[in-house]
């Protein structure tokens, strides 16, 4: 008897094992009905979860567009907090489908690593804040300080390599997450917070006294943030990339979740109906339906408007387009044609 | 001397009542706290450090601490500010639980009190039902009412599982889980085979050797690159499988203690009955065994229940993990001390509790194998 | 029960029911499905790994890595490798575990008797220490001693000072290092002849003691031999040592030896909160020595403090050593919570940063899991060496 139950449990369990599906990524979401998708544990502006576990920011609304891409509901994504030091093994690993982490694109990252970075949400640079105390009006000034920093960052690497290349010394306090080093810096344990721009805007209105912290003139890298995905699937890559130029593209075109609906019943404008879908290949090639990018647009808004509501002028961060502008308003943003 | 007090007749006297100094408060005192010169030092000196300690402790806690309120311009007293706790304390015990649904997660926790506590009665009549309702019928129960999805429950999907209540169903779950497979391990571990024996070993020198945060960090980031593309489930399933089998191996290893504190003539005396290996251990061994290892169990239990806090590193929200939370939200800075303390008298209640209650068992079950 | 003669063989029965063949299959079976399963998880592992162009292999530790650590016993800086960042991450966790062994230990100790004191007051501190410290998860316990007590000290330029010397602020303490001239060395060496010397005294009067009764004041020659000597070299080549002041210089003080707050909390936690299950089984042990050997060590004449040396402590070891083993793998393990506050211990350093830098997860976890694991026998046989040692001898 023992025999025959073991052998059978065995045989179940050797049935499961042939039987794992290898189907691409884009199927397996719509087969389990909503996008894992990998956030910041908390960063006002970025990705945050408010009083209700409602998570808000300028990645978590990329997210939101590429669930409303595929499902048509904004609302078919799981949040998934991580550490800076776990992002990529869970993507790595399939824990999650795509990472918007306020991730910076590297090539290493982009190569030995097995991710491929779909594109650039935010345009960022590596700054410092220091109490305004410590009477420091420039990065230069800070031969021989502590230096609280995220740990695994490119920030941490910026960060030796600026105080090497300037014969400077530095103690670097490490911490797994951006809250720690906030309470670090407020503690006095370090003297200088470093991390990227926008980032460092956000880490102040976690201070018990914001306006006793000045962010210095210096950017000492180029830190282009994005979304980011496993490599080997070249049509879920699309699906990700694809859903970030369209909210690019809306603001280019004009198109706001304000407006879509009233565009798409009456607009003639031949580059408004392919992106909405009336016109062109639509989803076809993206295994979408023909309404996504219109779905993003309705659901999530258009680049400046997730712009304006997490980072922007409409937020406590109060941070201005700069190089985040469109191409045609001198920044940097640009979304390849959708034709 | 003699001749004189021939005739005399002794008369007995009242007793004499004992030196004051030797009974009563002060020869408690005196007994207990100046026996000797050392004596008298260390309790003037521990009198003395008790003295610095204390008043400030309780000064903070609660002659200036400010317990009613609703924000933190509240706080003013410059005592503890309670007023923190209460105002965040919903989300202490549920996580981000939706508010509407949070009466099923206090339904599930009555039933399991109800259930519980006639078992801790003496002499309750119906124990073994009880017992059987407890471990088979009511985690499904409570696995309905908390997930939901079937009898008109919308699902509460587990990432919004947070607080005390994931503290309690990650440590419920890793109880009842753990202990079958500790004594299976126990058992594998003794066995004549010796391909068995060598996993056993193996397995439990394995888990027992590692930490618990790398475990962790395995079963919540790196499992599915284990398993075919595609195939995934639940974090905090993962968790929790991972959690189980670290613990399994302590509690094999407590298992093991009392498998062999068992005389080999029970052993001997199941097989001559002709009982075969799984009713000689169900009937004779394991009842014996397990009783003796009471205090050893709830021990690996307690471990347990404080491990859970271990789960915030893979960014769960347990009861650590929502204080952690919002000790660092802005506008209630500066409140870390009154957030800590209040977990840890949470914990401190619930581990101190079970200890007691595993020494009153252990009181109650010690029939024999005492002189 | 039929009347025939018993045979040499028992009767057959069915090869199924026969109890080797069971036993045989039964393992034969396991053996596949562990096996299966191995292969399973491998195969998957290198197929997802291929297919989604993530590196393999141990190349990684030769690159340069690029970033700093707060605190390193070995020479270390951003231009060293991945494989360097390894043994910093090694030896910091070893520092740790060492030092929460020592301290651990020592307070477990006093607490353990204080619980047996005749002192009423003592005896109640003590089980309240036990009880408290016990019930509070340790995670709980490093945060709290990290982000609530020792980030409310003050800044460097308030730093709260002790002559001068020594200074304790929220970046840690900093006190003054000895600096050793060249003829420092001549001490150290002495310093060694001593210990050596007051072995062989002790061992030579012990065994004095056994074979005529005599004793010999070993306690003060040793200390002669170590303290004593190294004191008149050291006056006799002139002060051979400076010291080095730590001082307040741009933002933080600089020389001296310093001690990071992040250390300081995961070791006082981790020191605390296991002490509390030493003097538990510390207080067992002692209690484990039955009343009649202290009463016939009285008989016998000696001395409280001689019956607790020579009677009750060797019997008590017997019972306290292997609790007193696994509470000290716990604390080596429990030591890798050193990455919730950022001291660079293994899991933080090499499992977090290297980690992350690298992307290869599955060699790094591998290669931290073996670590903990082999730090775990060896502690297992020196503390299974050590009991076998003390044993009870059987005559």
């Amino acid at each position: 008897m023992t025999i025959l139950k073991t052998l059978t449990a065995s045989a179940v369990l050797a049935a499961l094992f042939i039987g794992g599906v290898h189907a691409g990524t884009l199927d397996t979401i719509k087969q389990r009905g909503h996008v894992q998708c990998g956030v910041n544990t908390g960063l006002p502006g970025f990705s945050f979860p408010d009083d209700q576990g409602k998570w808000n920011g300028l990645d978590v609304d990329v997210c939101r567009a590429v669930a409303a891409a595929v499902f048509g509901d904004a609302g078919k994504v799981k949040f998934i907090p991580l550490t800076a030091k776990e992002r990529f093994t869970a993507l790595q690993s399939g824990e999650i489908d795509v990472l918007s982490r306020n991730t910076t694109w590297t090539t290493t990252r982009d190569s030995s690593l097995g991710l491929n970075f779909a594109g650039v949400n935010y345009y960022d640079g590596q700054g410092f804040m220091v109490k305004k105390s410590l009477g420091v009006n420039s990065a230069e000034g800070l031969d021989g300080a502590s230096v609280c920093i995220q740990a695994g960052t490119t920030t941490e690497l910026n960060l030796a390599d600026y105080f090497r290349s300037n014969n400077m010394k530095y103690t670097p306090i490490t911490y797994d997450k951006a809250a720690e080093t906030v309470a670090g810096f407020d503690a006095g344990r370090c003297d200088v917070l470093t991390s990227d721009q926008s980032q460092l805007y956000a880490l102040r209105i976690q201070l018990k006294d914001p306006g006793g912290a000045i962010v210095l003139p210096e950017v000492i890298s180029k830190e282009p943030l994005g979304p980011v995905v496993r490599q080997g699937d070249d049509a879920w890559f699309n699906v990700v990339k694809w859903s970030l130029f369209a909210m690019l593209e809306a603001e280019d075109m004009g198109v706001s979740s304000k407006n879509v609906d009233d565009l798409k019943a009456n607009s003639k404008n031949p580059g408004v109906r392919r992106l909405l879908g009336l016109e062109g290949i639509g989803g076809k090639g993206l295994g979408l339906p023909n309404e996504w990018a219109y779905n993003i647009v309705k659901m999530v808004g258009n680049y400046a408007e997730a712009f304006e509501r997490n980072v922007g002028m409409g937020s406590k961060l109060k941070i201005t387009r700069g190089q985040n502008a469109l191409w045609k308003d001198g920044g940097l943003q640009y979304a390849p044609p959708f034709r | 001397m003699a001749e004189s007090g021939q005739n005399q007749k002794f008369e007995r006297l009242e007793d004499l009542p004992p030196p004051v100094m030797a009974v009563g408060i002060l020869g408690w005192v005196r007994n207990n706290l100046f026996s000797s010169l050392s004596n008298s030092t260390l309790t003037i000196v521990a009198l003395y450090l008790l003295y610095l300690a204390i008043p400030p402790v309780v000064n903070w806690a609660i002659i200036t601490a400010d317990w009613i309120g609703s924000g933190r311009e509240d706080c003013t007293s410059g005592g503890a500010c309670w007023v923190f706790i209460y105002a965040r304390l919903n989300q202490f015990i549920y996580g981000f639980y939706p508010e509407a649904q949070q009466w099923r997660v206090n339904l599930a926790f009555a039933l399991l009190l109800v259930l519980f506590v006639p078992l801790l009665i003496k002499n309750f009549p119906y124990k073994t039902w009880l017992g059987f309702l407890l471990l088979l019928v009511y985690p499904v129960v409570a696995f309905l009412l908390f997930y939901g999805g079937a009898l008109g429950l919308p699902v509460v999907s587990t990432d919004q599982w947070g607080g005390l209540m994931l503290t309690l169903v990650i440590s419920a779950v890793g109880m009842v889980a753990s202990l079958p497979l500790g004594i299976l391990l126990a058992l594998g571990r003794r066995s004549q085979m010796p391909i068995v024996r060598a996993f056993s070993v193996a397995f439990i020198e394995l888990w027992r050797g590692v930490p618990l945060i790398t475990v962790l960090f395995m079963s919540s980031v790196m499992l599915p690159l284990f398993l075919p593309e595609g195939v995934t489930f639940d974090k905090l399933l993962r968790a929790l499988i991972g959690i189980t089998l670290f613990e399994s191996a302590y509690m094999a290893e407590v298992v093991r203690g009392g498998l062999q504190a068992i005389p080999s003539g029970q052993y001997e005396a199941a097989k001559a009955l002709g009982l075969n290996f799984w009713k000689s251990m169900s009937l004779i061994v394991l009842p014996q065994a397990l009783k003796l290892v009471i205090p050893g169990i709830v021990n690996t239990l307690i471990a347990l229940f404080k491990d859970t806090t271990l789960v915030i590193i893979i960014g769960l929200f347990d009861i650590l993990g929502a204080v952690e939370a919002a000790i660092k939200d802005p506008s209630w800075l500066g409140y870390a001390v009154e957030g800590y303390v209040f977990a840890a008298l949470i914990f401190w209640i619930f581990c101190y509790g079970m200890s007691r209650y595993s020494q009153a068992l252990e009181r109650k079950l010690s029939t024999g194998h005492k002189r | 029960m039929t009347d025939e003669k018993p045979t040499a063989t028992p009767p057959r029965t069915a090869f199924w029911n026969n109890p080797t063949f069971r036993s045989l299959a039964f393992q034969i079976i396991v053996l596949a499905s562990v096996g299966a399963f191995f292969a399973y998880i491998v195969n998957n592992t290198l197929t997802n790994m291929a297919q989604r162009g993530i590196s393999t292999g141990f190349g990684f530790l030769d690159l340069k890595a690029g970033f700093g650590i707060l605190m390193s016993l070995i020479e270390y800086d951003e231009t060293y490798t991945y494989g360097r960042t390894f043994f910093v991450g090694l030896l910091n966790t070893l520092l740790v575990s060492f030092l929460g062994i020592l301290l651990a230990t020592l307070l477990g100790f006093v607490i353990g008797i204080a619980r047996l004191s005749r002192n009423w007051l003592i005896a109640r501190i003590a089980a309240a220490y036990i009880e408290v410290f016990r019930n509070i998860p340790l995670l709980l316990q490093i945060l709290f001693w990290y982000f609530a007590v020792l980030s409310a000290l003050p800044s460097p330029r308030q730093s709260l000072s002790l002559m001068d010397l020594f200074f304790v602020n929220v970046r840690g303490l900093y006190m003054p290092a000895p600096q050793p001239e060249p003829a420092f060395s001549a001490v150290g060496a002495v310093f060694a002849l001593g210990i050596v010397a007051s072995l062989v005294v002790a061992r030579w009067a012990h065994r004095r003691q056994d074979l005529t009764g005599e004793q010999f004041p070993v306690l003060l020659t040793s200390l002669g031999l170590v303290i004593g000597l190294p004191l008149i070299v050291f006056a006799v080549s002139g002060f051979p040592l400076t010291w080095d002041i730590p001082v307040l210089q741009g933002f933080n003080f600089r020389g001296g030896l310093s001690l990071i707050p992040e250390l300081v909390a995961l070791l006082l936690a981790l020191s605390i909160y296991t002490a509390a299950f030493i003097a538990e089984i510390v207080r067992a042990g002692i209690l484990a020595v039955s009343h009649g050997q202290t009463e016939a060590a009285s008989a016998l004449g000696l001395r409280t403090p001689l019956t607790l040396r020579l009677v009750v402590i060797p019997q008590a070891l017997r019972v306290i050593i292997p609790p007193l083993t696994s509470q000290y793998l716990n604390l080596t393990k429990n030591s890798s919570l050193a990455t919730a506050v950022g001291y660079p211990d293994l899991v933080a350093v090499w499992a977090g940063t290297t980690l992350n830098q690298t992307g290869q997860a599955v060699e790094i976890i591998l290669m931290t899991m073996a670590v903990y694991l082999t730090i775990s026998l060896l502690i297992s046989l020196f503390m299974n060496w050590y009991n076998k040692k003390t044993a009870l001898v059987e005559r």
